[in-house]
């Protein structure tokens, strides 16, 4: 009789793309709820859009592709895709935004590179730039946490809003300045930073609300280095870097330079560097490699906040990165058992 | 005092599964009325037979002699008749045909005399190399290295330390792990002859800490020779592996395309420790070997006392086994063993185990997904190298890529093959690669041999073109001076004619 014929290893530890990506989504159930309950219904319909225009548009380009379209789709890569997305853009983005931005982010983050593994550039993060390039507006228009909001918006005024434009209010006066942008803004007017710490938008260590969003992304995050589906070393260097750069300009001049807690629990940070930078399709593979990409991210997060154009820098500072990883990558290979030399040229 | 211990990278955490054949003592296997011998059952040249069909052969007798230095004979494992020589199925992953010697039993078992060597210190070294030889004895844990050449330091550096490497790092594997239990006291003196051989500073035996009983029963034979230590290892896949238990017991790590000796190591398996014992002490040649019989499709798992030679399926059928609920018939472990595509085939001298596996025992590679990079790969890979640039680089046939990433230095132990998400087939991608490599350089080397024999051609063309060119020259020149001297003498006469034509004419005109 013939018996069947396979190839060693005979066995395999039950693992797989779908179980990282299921994995990664339960992570960013914390810290979603808390974006949810600081900032309203308008985080659920993002996602929820996103989710869908990027299930459509992953179906659409496999079936030009001449792919299986259940396997890919099972794999659930889309949806972290989506989900990233969808937590990112403000609340009150109309939804032709959040379809855009998925639509662009799927096709030509994703698939016009080849499809799951081949993309150079985080898709999540080549849609948001998209929309924050093309509708800045929008895209900086942040509603205050909901404690300390001047006119309450009701949900449904801004779940209808999202769909129709029209929130009852005008969009300036129904949002406000982000931590971020206000210690901006405050700094410039020369005000002494223990008045600026004062301001509603701040809360104990970090930015008022955010720093229970960072919080629940922090504790996903610490989840998934538990679950061995992410490594340490990317948000390990990134949160460190971040820390020591924001430590010493804040030593230096506390009235120019936000404080370390602030930066760590305002804004993207917690996602950027548990669930954004650590994308391992786009980040360094190689353990000097991610630490030196993680922190390269830390560092250019710290720069363009105190420095540039744009009150947050995680998109840019992970795409930036994205494009140094073949480099950084090259440099960095491990030395193989045995030898001297790591690799021969 | 505890020995220190280092660690290398990667390596995995496996289920053992080791208890499903460890827990009965080793039994003999049952006679097979057939016998087979692939006359190849190692690295090395293929041994020639020096029997004919209709011979009849004793227990132990030679039927097939060494041929060039990388080779050993083969012994009929019991006494019977030779029946054919032919080829058949042997243990390889292709599932080709090789040579091999058929003889059926006669049931008697009837050995050979036997002449164990005495007094062996009294031996030269040589002489005592060479018993070892002609007792047929290879390396038992890996591919079989033949045992005399592997203890002939030669010039080489003197051995520091001679391990005996019985971690038995691979999940359902337990033959050595009985046989240390049962035999500690045969293989405490196999490994003083291999000591008495190569005389090693110490003598280290590596015993994985899931084995406690086989670590005692070691400890206890050992315990009056001082120079043998027992050192209980983490179990850690693959530890076994020769370059990662030196790395784990020495902290020295063997240079990439070196063996063992070049830093002053010897590694033994304790199997061969104790069939030199039996070749030494009893005289007897390596004509059987203890082979674990293990899997959920038997229903008798357990380490069976196996002649050289059985055939696969008579194993099976005593463990247990029908072949119609094996859905895998593994020889050697689940993560290197090589699925066997029939049991019509005879377990050789490197037969570790047989693992029948049910249906649902191992796993079923499904369709492999896209590679994301995520390097789990890398992070299991016991010899430091990025298996995820190794796929791409073999996917895309990028070879010299992949060898400038120490593609050679791959084990192929299928530790990043195990941990993939994505399910990719890498060790088949590295064996892939390695064979087209080498496939090249045979087809490099028989084009440059070619070449240089073209070219001693065309050299040895213009060579003879030449001297006949010379040899022509020489006898034009020859003929051309015989021709010119011809002419001298025709000019000779014609003068000694004109002179005499000249005299008679004065003669007639003086007058």
């Amino acid at each position: 009789m013939r018996l069947r014929t396979l190839s060693s290893p005979h066995l395999h530890l039950n693992h797989s793309v779908g179980e990282v990506m299921q994995k990664l989504i339960i992570a960013l159930i914390p810290g979603a709820c808390a974006l949810v309950w600081f900032f309203g219904v308008g985080i659920i319909i993002n996602c929820v859009i996103a989710i869908m225009v990027a299930m459509l548009t992953e179906a659409v380009c496999l079936l030009l592709r001449q792919r299986s379209i259940t396997t890919s789709l099972s794999d659930g890569s889309v949806l972290v895709t989506a989900m990233l997305l969808g937590l990112a853009l403000p609340p009150t983005s109309p939804w032709w935004m959040t379809a855009i931005g998925t639509a662009f982010a799927v096709l030509f983050g994703k698939h016009l590179y080849g499809g799951l593994g081949s993309n150079p550039f985080n898709p999540a993060m080549l849609g948001y730039v998209l929309l924050l390039i093309s509708f800045p507006r929008e895209m900086t228009a942040w509603l205050p946490p909901r404690e300390l909001a001047s006119v309450s918006l009701t949900q449904f005024d801004m779940a209808k809003g999202i769909f129709t434009g029209d929130f009852g209010f005008a969009l300036d006066a129904i949002t406000s300045a982000t931590p971020l942008d206000s210690y901006r803004i405050q700094s410039s007017l020369e005000l002494p930073e223990t008045e600026i710490y004062q301001r509603s938008e701040f809360g104990r260590f970090g930015g008022y609300g955010w720093e229970w969003v960072n919080f629940g992304f922090l504790f996903g995050g610490l989840w998934l280095i538990h679950q061995r589906i992410i490594g340490w070393q990317i948000p390990f260097s990134l949160l460190g870097t971040l820390a020591i750069c924001s430590l010493i300009a804040n030593v230096v001049e506390p009235k120019l330079y936000l404080d370390v807690l602030t930066h760590l629990f305002s804004g993207a940070t917690m996602i950027a560097a548990f669930f954004i930078a650590t994308d391992p399709v786009t980040a360094s593979t190689t353990v000097k490699g991610r630490l030196i990409y993680g922190a390269s991210i830390g560092l250019l997060i710290f720069i363009i906040r105190t420095w540039g154009g744009y009150p947050d820098a995680v998109a840019f500072a992970v795409l930036l990165l994205n494009m140094a990883v073949p480099m950084i990558d090259h440099y960095t290979q491990p030395r193989v058992f045995g030898s001297s030399r790591e690799i021969d040229e | 005092m505890k020995r220190m211990l280092w660690k290398f990278h990667g390596g995995l955490h496996l289920p053992g599964h080791k208890t499903l054949s460890n827990q009965t003592p080793i039994q003999a296997a049952p006679l097979p009325d057939f016998l087979v011998f692939p006359l190849r059952q190692h690295i090395g040249e293929t041994a020639v037979p020096v029997v004919k069909v209709g011979d009849k052969v004793l227990k132990g007798q030679v039927i097939a002699k060494a041929k060039g230095y990388v080779s050993v004979p083969v012994h009929a494992s019991s006494s019977g008749t030779v029946v054919a020589i032919e080829a058949r199925p042997v243990p390889h992953p292709s599932g080709m045909f090789a040579d091999c010697i058929v003889m059926q039993t006669d049931g008697a078992d009837q050995w050979i005399d036997l002449n164990p060597v005495i007094d062996y210190p009294t031996l030269s070294q040589s002489a005592l190399r060479n018993k070892l030889r002609e007792a047929g004895i290879v390396g038992l844990g890996g591919a079989g290295f033949p045992t005399f050449i592997k203890v002939n330091p030669g010039s080489q550096l003197p051995i520091e330390t001679l391990v005996i490497n019985g971690a038995e790092c691979e999940p359902y594997i337990t033959c050595d792990d009985l046989l240390m239990r049962e035999r500690s006291k045969g293989i405490i003196s196999g490994i003083e002859i291999l000591q008495h051989l190569v005389q090693a500073k110490e003598v280290l035996i590596a015993i994985e800490d899931n084995k406690p009983e086989a670590i005692r029963m070691m400890q206890q034979a050992a315990s009056n020779n001082t120079l043998i230590r027992v050192v209980p290892i983490p179990t850690v896949y693959p530890t076994g592996g020769e370059k990662q238990l030196i790395r784990v017991l020495t902290g020295k790590e063997i240079p990439s395309k070196k063996l063992p000796a070049d830093i002053g190591v010897i590694c033994v398996n304790p199997g061969t420790a104790y069939a030199i014992h039996r070749a030494i002490h009893h005289g007897e040649p390596l004509i059987s070997r203890i082979v674990t019989l293990t899997g959920r499709a038997l229903t008798n798992p357990g380490n069976l006392e196996t002649l050289i030679g059985t055939p696969v399926k008579d194993l099976i059928t005593s463990a247990g086994g029908e072949t119609e609920q094996i859905d895998r018939l593994l020889m050697g472990g689940p993560m290197m063993g090589i699925a066997l595509n029939t049991d019509n085939i005879p377990v050789i001298k490197t037969t570790n185990c047989l693992l029948a596996a049910a249906p649902d025992e191992l796993s079923t590679p499904s369709t492999a997904q896209p590679c994301i990079r995520c390097g789990d790969c890398a992070r299991a890979c016991p010899a430091d190298l990025l298996p995820q640039q190794l796929y791409w680089f073999a996917r895309s046939e990028e070879m010299q890529q992949a060898e400038s990433y120490h593609l050679f230095d791959c084990i192929e132990c299928g530790c990043c093959e195990a941990v993939c998400p994505s399910q990719i087939p890498l060790v088949q991608y590295y064996r892939f690669a390695k064979s087209d490599i080498l496939e090249a350089e045979r087809e490099r080397l028989q084009a440059d041999k070619a070449r240089l024999r073209h070219e001693a051609r065309e050299a040895r063309v213009i060579r003879l073109e030449n001297e006949h060119q010379a040899k022509l020259a020489e006898k034009k020149a020859r003929l051309a001076k015989a021709r010119t001297s011809d002419d001298s003498k025709k000019d000779e006469i014609a003068a000694a004619i004109a002179r005499v034509k000249a005299k008679k004419s004065n003669q007639e005109t003086e007058p």
